[in-house]
């Protein structure tokens, strides 16, 4: 009995894969278990495995193709079997019981007006039912129509209360959230062309003028603050905003993006795209601000001195230490280990950093898990493992999944400071920037110093600004004063 | 067999003589039909053919009399055991056979099937899988027939458990009230699948349903080939000159079961019964007057069964080697476009 | 143009028809020298002679029979059913020869017979003369089956199906036999298998046909002064269904409720429905509704009679539903 092989979902959230390379050929025996192909999934590059025992009797995909998940890969089956049933169409898509007969239906596809463009002639809608969006199951209702409109909008549907039966996200709730956004994104296009591409040493931001305030602003949160952004303009790609104050609006495409010099097009790969979606669904909805705070790294990096005199066993990094020293603080600040879910706020009971990589072309976060509970050494090795496999492109779900906090580190590219794009559901995350020298004042006198600048973005909605602030002290404490990490 | 009667209105002359050349042509037409269908039962058997199949073994008589009555120009039809009349009409073996085995080249393109022949340039209209229901539709080519003025006749055959039918009874009605030029000939051999005539029906004899209708009636001997001849050649020439119906009660046997899944005897007929009336086969019987006549040497009658047997076979590996339609021939001809 | 009735206009088209084509016959009960039960064929038999307007025993079964052998023979069978429910003793007829013929016999025996009769319930006939027998038919390939709503479609659409070459069912109404219409003069054929929006609109579409295409109407004045702008999209042919004209008004809209006399257990709306959500997934706002006549056999009592058919307030409740109004 012939069976399709399909693409799978290799990742919790892998939407649609590449098939990297087949592993069999077309002819080769294969049994239930047996690596058929690679698939570059939006994290990772996984193996799919054969799930019956028989004869790869078909690729149906060439090495370099992209499908979504479900789609029809390959069908394995007896070697002379007649498999043009399962050959016929895709997976899950056409009407098998629909060919042309001459009369029996006149269906086409024939492209209707867009329904954004009439006018709206309806009375004022009334609620019916629920109003809350999202039940618990984190489950989204909403009418095809509304899903669209979303996407097309890049407007998150998790963020939008749905007025239809059941908490129904329907068409008016998309528009009237469009709406919205529209107000409060009145940002100035210039902001996007201030962030001078290459920019090495971040520039300390300035107040943003006329920036539209959210509720909540504190006014004791260093320069840097932000609040509220326009909902629906997502930053594509960029993890990291270096200097300029993001988020910037979308500019409308084409016109603006294609210059004199000519240009080429990339397509976007799995990670960049997973990338694009993760962190647009991150900086649009979630009210980010910033507090940045400057530590004395004189006596950590002594410590760190005296443990490589001892062997490279005992060889950590900077990060290594910041890591450790976050785990620590977040047991004393439990309110910044915890995650926004749309109608709660769970506080974990567990520490799980993740520690931002850079690979090939994106970024990737590995957690090292019950970091509080692993001494400095552990995590050292950790962390350099977790980090070759993301480079490699081995990471498994189990191994990029389930952070409750995470730390990006730039200090390697000589950054001196940054904000990160909080990686949702977490509350917080931290920017870590290189250690340098710096003039300090110790005493009346100015001394060398080394110093490091770390910012901690924020989701206002979990944390508030002295929260986060409390949290940074002690972080800064830990750091200033290794020994304290003992305790 | 019990006594019949008959009601004729002024009997016109029965046919005229035949030659020894078209004698011979008649025996050797229900020789065809003879080894066609016993051929057919084998490649049933061996699973080339598939679905019902419904053998005309021991009528062979009223399919080749009655087509010997007609004209090119007249139509017929017949029920799901028409082989033999299809044959009988000039279907070719081959176009039959290849049917039978489901391939574009039989004469329904391999989607009729057994019960379903059709070629409408020998006007044989089908085949046709409801008892009774293709009676009103011969009735309906009939009064085609009248509505253009034409002196055709419509000919339809049905088995005796038709005849208890609605459809038949509407339409003969119509037929007599309307005089229209149709022949109805009803093959009766006795069962109506597994159900003797007499359980099922109020009046044993066919032919007293006619008075019903008012229209003529007759009994023929199905088992004598001229007899059926000269019967409907009387029909026919009713109907051509004065647009009257007429019923004819054909009385034969079939010598297999019902179908290829019916066994020839046991539940509801007896092996002697059988055997009683294997001594009345039409082919024999027919072969057996004509070398009386001296028509007939044994010489002549090889010749014959080699030149039929070369004809079966023939359709037979034309049928097993022509091709299955092509998948795309699945959705054609649900609707003819003008 | 000129204001003529159903009924009329049906005439219109059968005489016109039996004129031009001499292979074009009527046959049914009472056609002849009654005029028609419903008067449908008045004046036929004066001026067509017996041979082609044919009076018929009762006996539904042998003259659509009947009627079949003649397409068979080359000629054009116009058969009426007295109603459509009568027809139940014809489906054998209907269905397994003049559905089947074209196919069975390889493309040799085309059918272009149309059976034509009122379909579905008039004014407390109770209920073995109240039954809608669109889905039964539509059901089959082979046959086509149309249900004009007003003058000009029935006299339009009975021209083409005389002329098609295949069996059509063709449903009328007895309540729609004396609605007027404007009818165009001259040579006028409607094509089968082409909707018709019969009212233009911007907020919800209503599909309907037949004798409910008025009461669509009817309940898009009643939105009107609400503010509801409703569309209303006559099918005309059931089958074969002009899905992309339905497809593109939901697209426009965003909503659809399907109105239908008949039963709702796979009725015509279900396939509809079923076609919608095919071919307009994602710009659908709401579940696609439907209004039908209720699930039992059509009662006696005229109170009754009126709950069990669908009327304008149900489709204006149905509307609001779909619009998420109170």
């Amino acid at each position: 009995m012939a069976t399709k092989v399909v693409m799978e979902a290799l990742s919790p959230t892998m939407e649609e894969g590449r098939l990297v390379a087949w592993r069999k050929k077309e002819g080769d025996a294969v049994s239930a278990g047996d690596t058929l192909a690679e698939v570059e999934t939006d994290k990772a590059v996984m193996e799919l495995v054969a799930r019956s025992d028989g004869v790869l009797r078909k690729q149906m995909l060439p090495e370099g193709a992209t499908v979504p998940v479900g789609a029809l890969v390959g069908v394995i089956g007896a070697a002379a079997e007649d498999i043009s049933a399962l050959v016929g169409g895709p997976s899950g898509g056409a009407d098998v019981a629909a060919p042309g007969v001459g009369a029996g239906r006149t269906a086409r596809t024939a492209p209707g007006a867009s329904p954004e463009d009439r006018s709206s002639a309806a009375p004022t809608p009334v609620p019916i039912g629920e109003t809350t969006p999202a039940s618990a199951t984190g489950r989204v209702f909403a009418s095809p129509l509304a899903r669209r409109m979303a996407a097309e909008r890049s407007l998150d549907l998790r963020a939008l209360a749905g007025s239809g039966p059941g908490g129904r996200i329907v068409r008016r709730d998309v528009e009237a959230a469009g709406a919205q956004a529209v107000a409060l994104g009145a940002e100035a296009p210039e902001r996007l062309l201030a962030a001078t591409p290459g920019a090495v040493r971040a520039v300390r931001p300035a107040e943003p003028p006329g920036a539209a305030t959210a509720a909540g602003a504190p006014g004791a949160i260093r320069a840097g603050a932000w609040t509220a952004s326009p909902a629906g303009a997502p930053v594509p790609g960029a993890a990291i905003t270096t200097g300029a104050r993001a988020p910037q609006p979308a500019l409308p495409a084409s016109a603006q993006l294609a210059p004199p010099g000519g240009y080429r097009d990339v397509p976007l790969t799995q990670i960049r795209k997973t990338i694009a979606k993760r962190l647009g669904q991150s900086l649009g909805p979630i009210p980010h601000f910033y507090l940045t705070s400057e530590i004395e790294m004189e006596r950590a990096a002594e410590m760190r001195e005296q443990l490589k005199a001892h062997g490279e066993a005992y060889a950590v990094s900077f990060n290594d230490i910041v890591v450790k020293a976050v785990a620590l603080a977040l047991r004393q600040h439990p309110a910044v280990n915890a995650a926004f879910l749309d109608d709660r706020i769970r506080y974990f009971g567990d520490i799980h950093v993740g520690v931002a990589v850079a690979v090939e072309d994106g970024l990737i976060t590995p957690v090292i898990r019950t970091a509080d509970r692993k001494g400095l050494a552990e995590i050292a090795a950790e962390s350099k493992a977790l980090a070759a496999k993301a480079r490699a492109r081995r990471l498994t779900p189990e191994e990029y999944t389930g952070s409750t906090f995470s730390v990006s580190n730039l200090g390697m590219y000589d950054i001196d400071e940054f904000t990160a794009v909080i990686n949702p559901p977490e509350a917080a995350i931290l920017a870590v920037g290189r250690v340098t020298e710096k003039p300090a004042v110790v005493d009346g006198a100015v001394v060398p110093r080394r110093m490091m600048r770390v910012t901690l973005s924020c989701d206002h909605r979990v944390v508030d600004g002295a929260t986060g602030a409390k949290f940074l002290q002690t972080l800064k404490l830990m750091l200033e004063n290794p020994l304290a990490m003992l305790l | 067999m019990p006594p019949s009667g008959t009601r004729t209105v002024s009997t016109p002359p029965t046919a005229p003589a035949v030659d020894p050349a078209t004698l011979r042509r008649l025996l050797r037409d229900m020789l065809l039909l003879r080894r066609f269908e016993e051929k057919t039962g084998e490649a049933y058997a061996l699973g080339k053919i598939g679905g019902f199949c419904h053998l005309y073994i021991g009528q062979e008589a009223v399919a080749v009399g009655a087509m010997a009555a007609l004209r090119p120009d007249d139509t017929v039809m017949a029920t799901y055991r028409e082989h033999g009349q299809a044959l009988a009409r000039g279907m070719t073996a081959r176009a039959v056979m290849a049917e039978l085995f489901g391939k574009a080249a039989g004469c329904s393109g391999g989607k009729g099937g057994s019960m379903h022949l059709f070629d409408a340039s020998l006007n044989f209209l089908g085949g046709h899988a409801i008892v009774g229901g293709h009676i009103p539709l011969a009735t309906g080519a009939a009064f085609a027939i009248k509505y253009r003025g034409g002196d055709q006749v419509s000919l339809v055959f049905f088995g005796e458990a038709a005849v208890n039918n609605g459809a038949f009874h509407e339409s003969l009605n119509m037929a007599a009230v309307w005089k229209l030029p149709c022949i109805y000939v009803c093959e009766n051999n006795r069962y109506g699948m597994g159900t003797a005539l007499e359980r099922a029906s109020a009046l044993y004899d066919v032919v007293q349903r006619a008075c019903s209708y008012d229209i003529p009636a007759e009994v023929v001997d199905g088992m004598d080939v001229l007899a059926v001849r000269d019967a409907v050649h009387r029909a026919a020439l009713r109907g051509r000159e004065r647009k009257t119906a007429t019923l004819l009660e054909v009385r034969t046997y079939r010598f297999m079961g019902h179908s290829m899944s019916d066994p020839i005897h046991g539940h509801y007929r007896t092996r002697d019964e059988v055997e009683e009336q294997k001594t009345r086969d039409p082919i024999q019987a027919f072969a057996a007057k004509l070398r009386a006549d001296g028509l007939l040497d044994d010489e002549a009658w090889q010749a014959m069964e080699a030149e039929v047997a070369d004809e079966v076979a023939d359709a037979y590996r034309f049928a097993d080697e022509t091709p299955d339609p092509d998948p795309s021939a699945l959705t054609t001809d649900v609707y003819r476009e003008i | 143009m000129s204001l003529v009735t159903y009924r009329d206009a049906l005439n219109q088209a059968l005489r016109e028809e039996m004129r031009r084509d001499p292979g074009v016959f009527l046959m049914g009960e009472e056609v002849g020298v009654y005029q028609g039960a419903y008067k449908v064929s008045r004046g036929l038999l004066e001026e067509f002679g017996p041979m082609r307007v044919v009076d018929t025993p009762i006996t539904e079964l042998g003259f659509a029979g009947i009627g079949v052998g003649a397409a068979m023979a080359g000629l054009r069978p116009v058969v009426e059913f007295m109603t459509w429910n009568f027809a139940l003793l014809a489906i054998d007829q209907i269905v397994n020869s003049a559905a089947k013929m074209l196919y069975m016999s390889g493309g040799q025996l085309p059918i272009p017979i149309v059976f034509r009769g009122p379909g579905g319930a008039a004014l407390q006939l109770g209920a073995q003369h109240s039954q809608c027998f669109d889905s039964y038919f539509a059901n089959i390939p082979g046959l086509k089956v149309v249900a004009p709503a007003t003058p000009a479609d029935a006299k339009g659409l009975l021209k083409s199906a005389i002329r098609d070459a295949n069996p059509v069912v063709f449903i009328e109404g007895e309540m729609l036999y004396n609605t007027k219409g404007e009818v165009p003069e001259g040579e006028h054929v409607v094509p089968i298998g082409v909707a018709d929006v019969k009212r233009e609109g911007t907020d919800v579409t209503l599909v309907a046909h037949s004798k409910m295409v008025g009461l669509a109407l009817k309940a898009a004045e009643e939105l009107a002064k609400d503010g509801v702008s409703a569309e209303v999209v006559d099918p005309r042919t059931i089958r074969p269904l002009d899905v992309a004209t339905i497809a593109a008004s939901v697209r426009k809209t965003n909503r659809c409720v399907v109105v239908e006399e008949g039963w709702p257990v796979a009725g015509i709306g279900a396939q509809v429905v079923d076609d919608i959500q095919r071919e307009a997934f994602d710009w659908l706002d709401a579940p696609v509704l439907r209004v039908t006549g209720a699930d039992v056999p059509m009662p006696y009592n005229k109170h009754l009679e009126k709950l069990a058919k669908p009327d304008v307030p149900k489709i204006v409740a149905a509307v609001n539903r779909v619009l998420y109004r109170a």
